[in-house]
């Protein structure tokens, strides 16, 4: 049994298959509190699969997954885990095209989700202030009453960025956050992650062997739905199973 | 930016509700001071049929409130106007009393027809207006409460809601066919007396139920307005474009599309109580699906997503549909239809109103440079239309 006592979040032997495919096989994880850890793994590793789980998307045939010791994800739905403190970044951006980058930004905003209260809601200078705020942060204070739909990709990403840090989550899954970006962004997107990290715990899935390197955090290597290896970005590569899965050797 | 939307969408509001608050005094003015003689006249049959227009434009703004900004594409509304449409023809009914062919002071005639020796349970307190329009708002909004609730805890969404909204209105439909429901059969209620002990048929009830009719629909204008210009708008038009990211970031989905059906199908409700009495009759044909898809017709040619346009799209087609089933144009009116509906999503696919706008818009911000590009609330929705949804 491992300590979970100092566990933001806890995976134990979770299994999820597909019409008989295996996409998590006996998967374990554990993240610390203001751990940032990178997640990576071949295509068809279980590494969606797994943030599916974790966010109440995808229900696990069997296994634990408990966030913060005492909540048990598995018995709960996207928005209930949402509110727990779980942000989810996706692959391909998805910012509401429609709404300013402001409206995406405020409809992140950590508040009250009732339909009752949105009804009533006013402006006020507290969430503007905190929406000025991110807004510096992602690096989009002169785009702030643009339609997302009109920004660039990368500053789609960012916008998506800024809409985890306007959640103020305990943990933010990442995933693929460079993907599709130039070099001078991905740079950008690291230095982000890297100031997200200071306050929050982060789960990164990330391709780009450059970009994990970048973060210099743990990482684990998932491979047909559980965990092949586990440490640093070097103590990784060297292991002949991992370098077996990735080269095919 | 966004202070020009607000400035353009208010003033839009302005000219919309000034027309109507023109229209609630200057229609029975016309109709009750000047002599049938008179140009300025405004004849019975005109006032009851704008009447009748105005009612639609409720029932079209309801539809364009849940289709326009959630996405909730409802084949069966007619069901809810048709509900409140009963309700309020069930309180005409009881207000008849002993005048009725058969002098049944507490039976409708089709009661005593059927030989029912007494009122059906669910006919009790129709004879207290209060009641009634309670009941014109309640029967709707239960049904939707209900249907919503299962419909969107299960996720239920696009084409297969339509369909099954448009079941629930045909299953309605049968129903209130059968004589053993009690709503009068096939013939429905009619041939009513009073509303509030004014005869219905009296030039100045017709008056007044013309401006409260317009006076609804301008309340119903500000409502919706509210509801789209508040966070809980922006919400919902984010649902639409984005479902699952919605629920990613903690709202459920679920409850802001139940409260926003609900919502709808209560003023499609009220809009049935209007129409009723200046109509002079309910019958089962309201919850043909039908009736139902040419709602849906009138949002699109108005212009989704606009309210306005609902409004004005109800009241444009019905004006063209009185016009050409009447005549010679009268074998045509299907066609007619049918090529409106073709021709407004060819080429004017945000409606009469939406291209108006987007228009203007486009001539704005080509004036002002800064942040050009296709920013008009309807050009982007068509954009967010054509993309794939997100799984």
């Amino acid at each position: 049994m491992t300590d979970i006592t100092h566990s933001l979040l806890y995976l134990s032997g979770v299994e999820v298959s597909f019409d008989g495919f295996r996409a998590l096989n006996g998967l374990s994880l554990d993240i610390r509190h203001g751990e940032m850890r990178a997640i990576i793994g071949p295509n068809g590793a279980g590494k969606t699969t797994m943030m599916d789980v974790i966010t109440g998307k995808t229900r696990p045939d069997d296994g634990e997954v408990l966030f913060d010791r005492t909540n048990d994800l598995t018995k709960l739905d996207e928005a209930a885990i949402a509110n727990l403190g779980i942000g989810r970044k996706f692959q391909k951006p998805t910012v509401f095209e429609m709404h300013t980058v402001e409206d995406n930004l405020l409809l992140a905003l950590r508040g009250n989700r009732r339909v009752v209260h949105n009804l009533f809601w006013r402006r006020n200078a507290p969430d503007e202030g905190r929406i000025d705020q991110i807004l510096g942060t992602i690096r989009l204070g002169d785009h702030r009453a643009r339609a997302a739909g009109a920004l660039s990709h990368g500053q789609k990403q960012w916008l998506e960025i800024g809409m985890l840090i306007a959640q103020d989550p305990k943990l933010l899954l990442v995933d693929e956050p460079v993907a599709g970006m130039t070099d001078a962004e991905t740079e950008t997107t690291a230095d982000l992650l890297r100031e997200i990290a200071r306050d929050h715990s982060v789960i990164v899935v990330e391709h780009d062997m450059d970009f994990v390197r970048r973060l210099g955090v743990r990482v684990t290597v998932l491979h047909e739905g559980s965990v092949l290896a586990e440490g640093s970005l070097d103590q990784v590569s060297a292991n002949e199973r991992v370098i077996e899965v990735y080269l095919g050797r | 930016m966004i202070a020009r939307t607000f400035l353009t969408d208010d003033r839009r509001s302005a000219i919309f509700l000034g027309l109507l608050a023109i229209a609630a005094v200057v229609v029975p003015f016309c109709h009750l001071v000047f002599p049938p003689s008179s140009l300025l006249h405004i004849g019975t049959s005109s006032v009851a049929l704008w009447g009748k227009y105005l009612s639609f434009a409720i029932l079209a703004l309801s539809l364009d409130l849940i289709w326009g900004y959630a996405g909730i594409l409802s084949l069966g509304h007619g069901a809810f106007f048709a509900l409140g449409g009963y309700a309020m023809g069930m309180y005409l009914m009881r207000q008849i009393g002993s005048r009725g062919v058969y002098a049944n002071p507490l039976l409708p005639d089709f009661m005593v027809f059927l030989n029912w020796k007494e009122l059906p349970w669910y006919w009790w307190g129709f004879d207290i207006f209060p009641f009634a329009a309670l009941m014109v708002v309640l029967a709707p909004g239960i049904l939707a409460f209900v249907f919503g609730w299962f419909a969107f805890r299960s996720r239920v969404t696009g084409v297969y809601l339509s369909i099954i909204t448009q079941m629930l209105t045909y299953a309605l439909w049968l129903s209130f066919f059968r004589n053993d429901m009690g709503f009068g059969g096939n013939n429905g209620l009619t041939d009513f007396k009073d509303i509030l002990g004014f005869p219905v048929q009296a030039p100045a009830t017709r008056a007044a139920l013309f401006s409260i009719t317009a006076m609804t629909l301008m309340l119903c204008y500000i409502v919706a307005r509210y509801v789209v210009a508040s966070k809980l708008g922006k919400v919902l038009v984010a649902i639409r474009d984005a479902e699952s990211r919605t629920r990613f970031l903690g709202y459920r989905v679920d409850a802001y599309k139940t409260f926003l059906f609900t919502l709808s199908a209560a003023m499609a409700g009220i809009a049935g109580a209007l129409y009723v009495p200046q109509v002079g009759i309910i019958n089962p044909s309201e919850f043909h699906p039908a009736q139902s898809i040419e709602v849906v017709l009138w949002v699109a040619v108005g212009g989704r997503g606009t309210l306005v346009g609902a409004a004005l799209g109800a009241i444009l087609v019905n004006f063209a549909k009185t016009t050409f089933t009447s005549g010679i144009l009268a074998p045509y009116w299907l066609f007619v239809l049918g090529a409106l509906f073709v021709l407004v999503t060819r080429f004017l696919p945000n409606g009469i109103v939406g291209t108006f706008f987007d228009v203007a818009a486009d001539t704005r911000s080509a004036r002002r440079p800064a942040h050009a590009g296709s920013t008009s609330a309807s050009g982007r929705l068509r954009e967010a239309e054509s993309e794939a949804p997100l799984k």
